[in-house]
């Protein structure tokens, strides 16, 4: 009964609006602003940093983190967390060649092949997403265990299913998701840019999206008004995996190899804080996928201003850490 | 011991708090209020929702600071900083849950987290030595090595009770002991309590279920409001005493106004939804009643009396065990509360924040939640008709905000409830399921909410109301059923339910002059 009388008490009295008002501009810009400077200073300070070469290096090596992030930032807007999507990257990893390179059934057509190979080893890192999903809603296992599962048995799986071999391939046509161009764009710059897109406009103007934001923002209550919550948190980890498969493929295609010890390793955490230093809570409720993509950039370029300026990599991290902490921290600071 | 001198008179009370006041926010929770517990004495502390047993209990043991008042235990002033400060000085609380590990020895569920080491071990016979003290101290004498679960469950629970109580307590709070405990295990908590009293310690046991107090309890006090409103022996109350105390009527008094009822009821149509046994695993043990076209039907009862959990059930929040729902002429069976929606009904739960709003979304999306799927077109939202819908429910119910785009939690408590009834109205329901609708919320708006159901009615929808105050049931309902722990007991007219009639129900459950049971 005290917290209900505690809790009549929600109007923020007269003259704080404003001021909350412009701490949840400084939060929502923040990341965006440090981008900003992070690249004016890079401008001033880094050599040849002005040239489409660093930009397409920039873009080709955060594209992964993007695709992957897209897929986290709609299970922590239903106040989730996926763990296995490093390990989904490496089912999808070894899986793709296995089929490509004939080991199952030999395909004739190479085209056939490797259509084949993309739609069915994403399917598979789909499937396990929704396997997690499943968990989660059918036992009421907290994300954060029930993804546990597949981090520490998916690249078992991986392992087991390449013998603990490394896959090396030279396939053209698979390997343009990794090394192609689309109009001078790098293949995987153009599919992080569609599913950014994509995932933008689905949270902002579809059903989806909108039952996406009310399960994490008052799961009860949206159960209570209709809201499909099983089927809703199955989608999102069913997507999360969609997005490891794909991020999978791109890995394997830039290396000319699978390698299940590494592909995607430690890729949970590079998605998490990217979603986080984007702004999307972790609470859920709120997200943003421009955000996420913002978050990335940032990360990316912090890592990058490092290493182009001489700073060993170990530093670097610790760097990053503190950069990621101080931008969660100004988040903060725009909630009320 | 000058003490002993003096002539006996009334021995001084264990514990006196006097004049407590509390206030959150502005908000008063306790004004005035008073609790004497004398020594050796189970006292029952009862009162509705908000009536400040809580908030008295949780400023006893240190949980929140008071504002106003003075409390005296064992003569002397006393001043808790914690819970756990509470219980060094004497008196210890009791929650529901209490764990225990029982496949290990008595002697190790009393002593765990406070082990007698000895060289770094385990100092086993002062272990033993302290358990057997504890338990003496509640006249059990048992063979602490053996393993708990080889004891029955009445021995059990006393060792976690010893436990909790440790040597110190002189004063045993229980709030709600017996809310999730099956018959059984009541009577065992009961004899735990006897044996308690005649260690010479004194309980205050909180709880609504009113022939508990007759069992186990000396004296009662109940408050309302924040304040006490009477101390007395339970020897000497009667049940309906208690019940009209704790809802602040006076017996006598049948001053109902009978406004503009007559006409209404000429527009109550067939029945829309028709409840039958309904029984849940726990709490609802044998509901019936009916909700017909333009009626509004109120559940009155008292705290845990059931009218919660059936109406969720009704509505596929929870599960329902046995018993039968027609909804339309047609069986229901909602699995979920999509099921119900899908049939045309809405709900609106007594808790706003933990079940209704979502904070960080807008007026706008809080107001279209249930209607969303109606608003979109291949799973993509109609932002236009969704605007419309919107401005209309905003002008209709005269919502307060700044606009459509406002988030709902800046809103007052009143705007917010009038959203989520715009949420159901929205989806154009048949039949409104409102559990306290206007709880917490400021006198003008509670105003407004309550016309606004009656006009909802007018214009044919059926109504089922849950609410604390039997004021606000008695005169906004057409019909009234009363539960009394988990059973439907009386079915009243609007005419036939005056306080005295539903009080009477609600104390003995047994029908009286006025009241028919159901079917």
């Amino acid at each position: 009964m005290t917290g209900r009388v505690a809790g009549q008490v929600d109007a923020s009295p007269p003259g704080a609006a404003g001021r909350a008002a412009s701490r949840a501009l400084v939060a929502r810009y923040s990341t965006l602003a440090a981008l900003v400077m992070l690249i004016l200073f890079n401008v001033a300070y880094t050599n040849h940093f002005v040239s489409v070469q660093t930009l397409n290096v920039n873009l080709t090596q955060v594209a992964t983190i993007v695709i992957v992030g897209v897929g986290m930032t709609l299970v922590i807007a239903t106040a989730g967390i996926d763990l296995s999507v490093g390990s989904l990257m490496a089912i999808a990893g070894a899986l793709a060649p296995i089929i490509f390179l004939g080991k199952v059934v030999p395909i004739g057509e190479v085209h056939v092949a490797v259509a084949a190979a993309m739609i069915l080893s994403v399917a598979v890192a789909g499937a396990l997403g929704w396997f997690n999903g499943w968990l989660i809603t059918r036992f009421s296992i907290q994300p954060i265990i029930a993804t546990l599962v597949l981090f520490i048995a998916g690249r078992g799986i991986a392992q087991v299913m390449t013998n603990g071999n490394l896959q090396p391939f030279k396939l053209d046509a698979f390997q343009w998701i990794g090394l192609g161009r689309w109009l001078g764009i790098p293949a995987q710059v153009v599919v992080m840019a569609a599913m950014v897109a994509a995932a933008a406009w689905t949270l902002r103007r579809s059903l989806f999206g909108r039952q996406i934001l009310a399960v994490g923002g008052n799961e009860r209550a949206a159960r209570l008004s209709g809201v499909p919550v099983a089927r809703v948190k199955h989608w999102v980890y069913g997507i999360s995996g969609l997005c490891s498969g794909i991020a999978g493929l791109v890995v394997i295609a830039i290396n000319s190899s699978s390698d299940a010890n590494l592909v995607g390793l430690g890729m949970e955490l590079d998605a998490i804080a990217a979603v986080a230093v984007g702004g999307t809570l972790l609470s859920g409720g709120r997200a943003t996928i421009v955000g996420t993509l913002i978050g990335a950039l940032f990360i990316q370029l912090v890592r990058y201003t490092l290493l182009a300026n001489g700073i060993p990599d170990d530093v670097s991290k610790l760097v990053k850490a503190a950069l990621i902490v101080a931008a969660v921290w100004l988040q903060g600071q725009g909630r009320g | 011991m000058t003490l002993s001198a003096i002539p006996a008179s009334a021995p001084a009370p264990l514990l006196s708090m006097r004049a407590i006041g509390k206030a959150f926010a502005g908000v008063t929770a306790l004004d005035g209020a008073s609790l004497e517990v004398a020594q050796g004495e189970v006292h029952a502390l009862i009162g509705e929702n908000g009536a400040g047993k809580s908030t008295m209990i949780k400023i006893l043991t240190g949980y929140l600071a008071r504002d106003a008042g003075e409390i005296a235990f064992e003569g002397a002033p006393f001043e808790a900083r914690s819970p756990q400060d509470a219980q060094a000085k004497g008196i210890s609380t009791i929650y529901q849950e209490i764990n225990l590990v029982p496949f290990r020895s008595v002697t190790e569920n009393i002593c765990m987290g406070r082990e007698s080491r000895r060289y770094g071990l385990l100092n086993w016979p002062a272990m033993h030595a302290q358990a057997r003290a504890l338990l003496a101290r509640f006249k059990i004498d048992i063979d602490v090595r053996q393993p708990l679960n080889r004891f029955n469950t009445a021995t059990q629970q006393m060792v976690a009770i010893a436990r909790a109580i440790g040597f110190k307590a002189k004063l045993v709070i229980m709030d709600e002991p017996t809310s999730s405990l099956d018959e059984a295990e009541v009577e065992v908590l009961f004899d735990v309590i006897r044996q308690l009293k005649r260690a010479g310690v004194s309980v205050i046991f909180v709880s609504h279920k009113l022939d508990e107090l007759y069992a186990v309890c000396d004296r009662v006090t109940i408050m309302r409001d924040g304040k006490t409103v009477k101390t007395a022996q339970l020897g000497g109350i009667t049940k309906l005493e208690l019940v009209a105390s704790m809802l602040g009527r006076a017996l006598s008094q049948v001053a109902k106004s009978a406004t503009a009822f007559g006409d209404r009821h000429g527009r109550i149509g067939e029945p829309v939804l028709t409840a039958t046994h309904l029984k849940a695993a726990r709490k609802v043990h044998d509901v019936s009643f009916a909700v017909r076209r333009g009626e509004i039907a109120g559940f009155a009862g008292l705290l845990g009396a059931g009218r919660t959990e059936t109406a969720r059930m009704v509505f596929g929040a929870d599960r329902m065990h046995s018993g039968s729902l027609t909804f339309d002429g047609v069986a229901l069976a909602p699995r979920q509360p999509l099921d119900a929606i899908r049939r045309g009904i809405g709900f609106s739960s007594e808790d706003r924040k933990l079940e209704g709003i979502i904070p960080d979304m807008s007026v706008s999306e809080n107001l279209t939640l249930a209607l969303m799927p109606q608003l979109a077109r291949a799973g993509i939202l109609d932002e236009a008709r969704q605007r419309a819908v919107v401005e209309k429910f905003i002008a209709r119910l005269g919502i307060k905000c700044s606009g459509p785009e406002q988030r709902i939690r800046e809103l007052s408590g009143g705007n917010q409830q009038k959203v989520l009834l715009a949420r159901w109205l929205a989806m154009n329901p048949k039949l409104l399921i409102l559990d306290e609708p206007t709880r917490g919320i400021d006198v003008g708006a509670k105003a407004e909410i309550q016309g606004l159901i009656k006009e909802l009615a007018d214009q044919g929808l059926a109504v089922l109301m849950i609410s604390s105050e039997l004021e606000e049931v008695l005169e906004g309902s057409d019909r009234i059923f009363v539960l009394r722990e988990g059973r439907s007991v009386a079915e009243l007219s609007h005419d036939e339910a005056s306080e005295d009639a539903v009080m009477a129900v609600m104390a003995h459950g047994a029908a009286v002059e006025a009241a028919r049971m159901p079917e």
